[in-house]
């Protein structure tokens, strides 16, 4: 034990020594918080409407003026068939389309289910997803408006192709992500750059002729990180919270268990590139392609699965990010606990078991695949 | 660029008749400082043209300091220095295509082979295509590495890319050619053909400036200089400096020389190192 | 520093301290070490010599358990390395070719490390680094990538002593470090002996053969030799004269085309001649080449009888693989 002290100690040193990185390290997870909730939300505006509405009535000419009366929507057309909309959609005359289905109004004032499609020009997913979400919002604040002060609440189906996002603010699905995006970039990218840059000083050679087993130098190795992607957890919580007011609506213990369960999971990933590469610049290349990448593109971060071609959607389910969003956005934005969530978490879990033991077992204890 | 016919031509140019009437480097009072601290102290010496000369010193010494003014990259802080008969202050410029320079670690490039590094430093100092191509073989049939042109730097042994990156500096005929610790790590015999070269490089006019701190190279040069800490300690033959010195070696010499800086050291001579503990061998 | 120093030593004299035999280490296509065979007896001061690409890097790894061999076997005090690593590792002290310490953290932080790692403390094994770390102790609060080349050297050496290890290996210690520090290294490796420990030395100057109770000497992944330093001059087979002139490069031609000239290589200031006629009398060929230089018109030139020194040998072994020992 005391050699793993002394290890962690001085992992501590070399972390806390090194201040520019040490510096970016802690303000990164903030930078990536405001970058994504400010530039890159994927909010839109000017988005051009077509209305279909085959009998209008006081229901769909009311909710059509509420789609024109915000800075969002423009209503610039209003035909009578969804015959009409493909040569719409193909021209790029529109963007998005409301469908409404027969006898609006009276299914409405009956209690009915009233149908209304929103069809949506899904191009750019994440402007799609935006879009849907946007006009989501107005069509339930009518719905809204209009069950006060009635006993039956009135009820319109909005039936939509894409992703749904309760609370119209594209920056609470991203931060999800970006606790993956972040965890992936420090806890993996780093101990893999820690560790292979014992192997290229060739002071992993004087710790290889030392009593000290592989997971010796692996726990003293990371456990540093550990601590240092639980404040990045903290920090971009706190920052979602504070600067976009993102809800927490499920158990705050359980969604640090499962960080901490995502974090071990990077590190054992970071180890596994060490283990395989023989320079920080390629354990560099190798993290930013084979941990980054996939953790950005492929985990339904930004680009949503369901929007994949069928033959990448399998493999997104190799990526741990994918699995550690589904559970972070079930925590915080639905408010599910484990019993909803045990699946994603047990996945979780067996891949990090699974990098773990091939990372210890990959560890050379000699130098013969340098 | 503005002297092909120098280059690959067997007459010796203008500028190396005059060299020889004036020292290949001239070097008055020079000087260095670095803030408050003086890394090269009023240091002067002539080397002449065609001449070995060592330029020892520790680490630390004010060796590279020195060398960086003499080839222009470092802006004296006082004294001056000519090479080649250019001012360093001046004409840095003019300077760089006069010298050669090989560094025992960084002069070749190790993932091209032995004929495109020829050719890149050969291109660098304008040689023509044609110059080129000549000096690229005649410089591989030298080396006897005919057959291992195309082989990558990387894998040539130490010896050969030792010999090769001398040939390199010289291609373009420097009238100086600085090298910096050209021969550590490689066998006794490649090390003797090198300083073969050397000599015969030297026979042909041209001036070698050998900087190292391996004393056994000194023994190799017609005259030395010992820097500590940034002045000029003893300058002369090896021969000279070992009688001066009463010394055997050079390294004896710079041994007396630098042991002042190195007084910590004092309490060690006594040897009084410790008793490993006692754990007996398994038998067998 | 005399032989009956090493009786001090508490390992048994009858067993090697490291037996190497017959070993083989490829590396793709190259051959590292081509059938190296030797022994380093306990308490010895045992150096390895021989220029870079040689092999010793090599060797040294696997006695260190670093590397596995291809064929033969290596044992370090009794254990074979491929099998007993951890038990080696325990009981070895090693300095790898390159700085291998922490360039951030501190003096003292890098051997509170060391000790750690071997689950003892600097405090503990004071009385054994005290010599060497003594030097370096002003300095502990310093970085150790800010130390000169032969503080850097000094402070590896404590980091490879803090744990009390039966048998040092130290790769090309001396390589990179000034010509003051790098005798004072000497002396602490001499120190260390005196106290009884094992030590095995890698290095490519072959001047520093005479600091070893032992040496082997190293080309191409052979050995060419293992002797006493004293020994392994005897063995110089051909008689050998210095030559000085003025002119040492039309000297060194016109000394290749004379017709006994086994070989001619420039040695410092000099050149060092040896005759093909292994049964000729020194003096009387000093004589004869002096004479033969002055019909070349050499200015007095100066032609004496000299013993063989390492390099010699050195040369000699690698020029005529007949003259292999054993």
């Amino acid at each position: 034990m005391n050699a793993l002290r002394g290890f962690i100690l001085k992992e501590a040193h070399h972390i806390l020594r090194d201040r520019q990185t040490l510096t970016i390290l802690l303000l990164l997870p903030l930078a990536q918080v405001l970058l994504f909730g400010f530039a890159l939300r994927t909010d839109v505006q000017n988005v051009r409407v077509a209305v279909v509405d085959a009998a209008p009535d006081y229901a769909t000419r009311e909710l059509r003026g509420r789609f024109d009366g915000t800075t969002v929507f423009e209503v610039v057309t209003t035909v009578p068939t969804s015959a009409a909309l493909p040569p719409l959609f193909e021209r790029g005359a529109i963007d998005q389309a409301l469908v409404f289905g027969p006898r609006f109004a009276e299914r409405l004032a009956n209690g009915d289910a009233a149908e209304l499609l929103v069809v949506t020009d899904a191009t750019d997913p994440n402007t799609g997803s935006a879009m849907q979400a946007y006009a989501t919002g107005v069509v339930q604040e009518y719905e809204r408006e209009l069950s006060l002060g009635r006993a039956t609440g009135t009820r319109i189906l909005p039936q939509v192709r894409m992703r749904f996002n309760p609370t119209l603010e594209s920056v609470n699905l991203f931060i999800p992500g970006l606790i993956a995006l972040v965890l992936t970039l420090v806890s993996a990218l780093m101990s893999a750059i820690s560790l292979s840059r014992e192997k290229e000083r060739g002071t992993l050679e004087v710790l290889l002729v030392s009593p000290l087993r592989p997971w010796q130098i692996i726990v003293g190795k990371v456990l540093p990180y550990l601590v240092l992607g639980v404040i990045n957890v903290v920090t971009v919580l706190l920052a979602a919270w504070l600067v976009f007011d993102v809800p927490f609506r499920g158990s705050t213990a359980l969604l640090f268990a499962e960080c901490l369960l995502f974090i071990v999971t990077s590190l054992a990933l970071g180890v596994l590139v060490a283990a395989v590469t023989s320079s920080q610049r390629t354990a560099m290349v190798g993290s930013l392609i084979a941990l980054l990448l996939p953790t950005t593109l492929l985990s339904g971060m930004i680009f949503p699965i369901a929007s994949m071609p069928a033959w990448l959607q399998p493999v997104s389910n190799i990526v741990p990010g994918k699995w550690f969003i589904l559970i972070a956005r079930g925590i915080m934005l639905k408010g599910v606990g484990l019993e909803h969530l045990w699946r994603e978490t047990l996945v979780l879990a067996a891949i990090t078991t699974l990098v773990l033991v091939i990372a210890v077992r990959r560890f050379d204890i000699r130098l013969e695949s340098s | 660029m503005n002297r092909p016919e120098n280059v690959s031509g067997p007459a010796p140019p203008r500028e190396l008749r005059l060299a020889q009437i004036q020292p290949a480097i001239e070097v008055r009072s020079l000087t260095r400082r670095f803030d408050d601290f003086t890394a090269v102290d009023a240091i002067s010496f002539d080397v002449q043209a065609g001449e070995v000369f060592g330029f020892l010193g520790a680490n630390g010494a004010g060796k590279t300091t020195a060398i960086r003014m003499l080839i222009g990259l470092l802006a004296p802080t006082s004294g001056e220095a000519r090479v080649a008969g250019h001012d360093v202050r001046m004409e840095a410029d003019r300077i760089r295509r006069r010298i050669g320079y090989m560094s025992q670690r960084f002069s070749l490039y190790e993932d091209l082979t032995a004929r495109e590094n020829i050719r890149l430093y050969a291109g660098i100092y304008g040689l023509s295509d044609a110059a080129i191509r000549e000096r690229t073989e005649t410089l591989l049939n030298r080396l006897r590495l005919d057959s291992h042109g195309d082989t990558l730097v990387r894998s040539l042994p130490l010896g050969w890319r030792q010999k090769l990156a001398f040939s390199v500096a010289m291609v373009h005929e420097p009238e100086i050619v600085f090298l910096d610790e050209p021969t550590g790590g490689v066998d006794p015999i490649t090390r003797r053909q090198f300083w073969e070269m050397i000599y015969e490089a030297a026979q042909n006019g041209t001036t070698i400036l050998v900087t190292t701190h391996y004393m056994d190279e000194a023994e190799y040069c017609d005259r030395v200089s010992i820097m500590v800490e940034g002045r000029i300690a003893a300058l002369g033959t090896p021969a000279e400096l070992k009688a001066e010195f009463g010394a055997s070696t050079i390294e004896d010499v710079f041994v007396q020389l630098a042991r002042p800086t190195a007084e910590i050291a004092a309490g060690m001579a006594a040897g009084s190192a410790g008793t490993p503990t006692s754990r007996t061998m398994p038998s067998g | 520093m005399t032989a009956t120093d090493a009786c001090a030593t508490p390992l048994d004299r009858d067993d090697p301290a490291v037996l190497v035999a017959g070993l083989v280490k490829r590396f793709g296509g190259t051959v590292a070490l081509d059938g190296v065979s030797f022994s380093v007896r306990p308490g010895e001061l045992f150096g390895l010599l021989g220029p870079d690409g040689g092999g010793k890097t090599t060797l040294f790894r696997i006695l260190t358990t670093l590397l596995l061999p291809d064929d033969g076997s290596a044992r370090v005090l009794g254990l074979d390395t491929s099998t007993d690593l951890w038990a080696i590792r325990s009981r070895v002290g090693y300095m790898p070719g390159r700085f291998s310490l922490y360039p951030d953290l501190s003096v003292a932080e890098n051997l509170d490390f060391f000790a750690s790692v071997f689950g003892t403390s600097v405090e503990a094994e004071y009385d054994l680094i005290a010599p060497i770390y003594q030097q370096i102790e002003p300095f502990r609060d310093r970085r150790a990538g800010a130390l000169s080349g032969g503080m850097k050297q000094k402070l590896a050496l404590s980091c490879a002593l803090v744990h009390r290890p039966d048998i040092l290996f130290l790769d090309e210690p001396t390589t990179g470090v000034d010509a003051v520090s790098r005798r004072e290294f000497w002396d602490l490796l001499a120190g260390l002996r005196a106290g009884g420990l094992t030590i095995a030395v890698s290095t490519p100057y072959m001047d520093e053969a005479d600091r070893c109770d032992r040496v082997a000497l190293i080309q191409k992944g052979r050995i060419l030799a293992v002797d006493t330093p004293a020994g392994i001059v005897d063995r110089h087979p051909l008689p050998i004269l210095r030559v000085a002139t003025p002119d040492r490069y039309r000297s060194i031609q016109l000394l290749r085309s004379y017709p006994h000239a086994h070989s001619v290589y420039p040695f410092g200031e000099s050149l060092h001649y040896t005759d093909a006629r292994g049964d000729v009398d020194p003096a009387a060929l000093a004589s004869e080449l002096r004479a033969y230089l002055d019909r070349q018109g050499v200015l007095q030139p100066e032609v004496e009888p000299i013993r063989a020194g390492i390099e010699d040998c050195f040369m000699a072994l690698m020029d005529d693989p007949s003259l292999e020992p054993e």
